[in-house]
């Protein structure tokens, strides 16, 4: 009498022979193996590599989150005066996080030196720049509803002129990046629907192929189980395979591009590094390439090997 | 171990391949399948290997009812039976060893098992040194004995043949009927569709004779 642990150790050691004996079939066909992995790494690799990319302006974007700030331009008529007590009045606000003052002979003196107009400007009969009050807004506040209210209470102060929000290209930026965030999701199942019919494809063509090998097996009595097994490990090296050859896509994209972007952001003085692939998104490539191509190949194998009986 | 009961055997097109066949063969009994091309000696071995069901009647083999036998139960029921073709249907791709092996594998045998009783059964066929070969490298009689070897290395109780020796010389088809006949004495129910008259008038088994989907005659030697 065999033993139950005997039966297990039977049992694993067949899954692992199957395991190599399909891997060694794609083996044997490299040429074709090849082409169908790059397709699937690439339908991979589009919708991982567009998440990257989102997951970057993303952490961009939130390098500029405390750029947060309103600048109010006063009234040509309010002295500096004025500006202080408005100043001082601000500052106790609670949506308020910091408030910073520039003076209208300020604000001429930094045009002067920026813009390299200086002689220019010594023509002018009076300082036709404002004075500059600029607001800090509370972290708390940044979103975009609560940014809009406190710009209106802020516009509708008597001392200030014109309202300006530093964080609108921000927001909307953002709000692509919520667009984008959806696109990749549809393009995403998309490609992953597409990798399924690929890999279903596939494991058609093989069946087909062993046509008269799935026959002589069931003649000597093998189960539907026995035979799908094989067909299931091809689908799972498939998608394997691909999502490997994915993240190896993805990764010497990134490291061409790694370079340039560091430049970019130097030039921005930015602290900006590119974000990469995680390992937990590594791991989820994997997975997900895995479980289209066990996916697909039930699919096929389920349509497919019914019909083959022998004659 | 092999009854038929009034059975029939009607394809789509109205064709009737039998037609109230009924006969049946002891455990342990051998036996030979005969008559014209189209007689229906295809068909009846079909039945036995539920690779077809009776339209009509009763087959039972080794105490169980075919016509009451599920799908799934089916592969179960093939490993009872010992399966030779006359085109020999090897799996090209693989060695000797591995054809030979198949069933075992099916079956869940563990590798030290199957070794053994793969290496057992090509000692019995005469072909031990030639399981790392494929089978193309093999000759018509040789390839057949590998199937033989396939079809009782699991041992099975019966063992079923359809014109095994179609493609062979009359040497070699002795040795091959020989072959069957070492089955049959250690206790293998042996039924074998042949048209080879010759080689089986010098047998001393019984012959079941086919005209027509109907038994002719069972002449007893």
């Amino acid at each position: 009498m065999k033993t139950v642990k005997q039966n297990v150790t039977n049992y694993l050691l067949r899954h692992v022979q199957v395991m190599l004996f399909s891997l060694g079939r794609l083996w044997r066909q490299p040429l074709a193996s090849l082409m169908t992995v790059v397709v699937i790494g690439i339908a991979l690799a589009l919708p991982a590599g567009l998440y990257v990319l989102l997951k970057n302006i993303e952490q961009v974007s939130s390098q500029w989150d405390d750029a947060a700030q309103i600048s109010l331009f006063l009234k040509q008529d309010k002295t500096d005066v004025q500006a202080q007590i408005l100043v001082n009045k601000l500052t106790t606000w609670p949506e308020i996080s910091a408030v910073n003052f520039q003076s209208a002979s300020q604000s001429l003196e930094e045009f002067r030196q920026l813009s390299g107009l200086g002689n220019l400007l010594d023509t002018l009969p009076s300082n036709p720049l404002p004075a500059v009050v600029i607001v800090h807004a509370n972290s708390d506040n940044l979103r975009a509803d609560a940014m809009n209210r406190l710009l209106s209470l802020l516009d509708a102060l008597p001392e200030v002129e014109q309202t300006q929000l530093d964080m609108e290209w921000l927001q909307r930026l953002r709000s692509i990046n919520d667009i984008g965030q959806r696109g990749i999701s549809i393009l995403g199942l998309l490609l992953s629907l597409s990798v399924l019919l690929v890999i279903g494809n596939t494991i058609r063509l093989a069946i087909l192929n062993q046509e008269s090998e799935i026959r002589v097996i069931k003649l000597v009595g093998g189960t539907n189980t026995f035979i799908r097994r094989p067909f299931l490990y091809t689908g799972f090296w498939y998608g394997l395979l691909g999502g490997t050859f994915a993240w190896l896509t993805l990764l010497s994209t990134m490291s061409l591009i790694n370079g340039p972007i560091n430049q970019l952001a130097r030039q921005y003085e930015s602290q900006f590094t590119l974000a990469w692939l995680s390992g937990s998104m590594m791991l989820i490539l994997l997975s997900t390439g895995m479980l289209l191509g066990v996916m697909g190949a039930w699919l096929a194998v389920g349509r497919h090997l019914s019909a083959i009986e022998p004659r | 171990m092999i009854k038929f009961t009034d059975v029939y055997k009607r394809y789509t097109d109205r064709h009737e391949a039998l037609s109230g066949l009924s006969f049946q063969l002891a455990q342990g009994e051998m036996a030979f399948l005969t008559g014209h091309s189209g007689a229906g000696k295809s068909t009846l071995l079909k039945l036995i290997a539920l690779i077809e069901r009776a339209s009509h009647g009763q087959v039972l083999v080794n105490e169980q009812n075919l016509t009451r036998l599920p799908p799934s139960k089916i592969p179960y029921y093939r490993r009872q039976i010992g399966l030779v073709f006359q085109d020999h249907n090897l799996l090209h791709d693989r060695t000797v060893f591995d054809n030979v092996a198949l069933p075992l594998v099916i079956a869940g045998e563990n590798n030290r098992e199957i070794g053994r009783r793969v290496r057992a059964a090509l000692d019995k066929v005469g072909l031990l040194n030639k399981e790392r070969n494929l089978p193309i490298a093999l000759s018509g009689g040789e390839q057949q004995r590998v199937g033989i070897a396939r079809a009782v290395v699991n041992r099975p109780p019966i063992l079923l043949a359809d014109e095994p020796t179609g493609n062979l010389d009359p040497d070699l088809s002795r040795d091959i009927m020989h072959l069957f006949e070492q089955f049959n004495q250690v206790g293998v129910t042996v039924f074998i569709a042949s048209h080879d008259l010759d080689l089986i008038q010098t047998m001393p088994y019984r012959q079941v004779i086919l005209q027509k989907g109907r038994l002719a005659q069972q002449a007893e030697r």
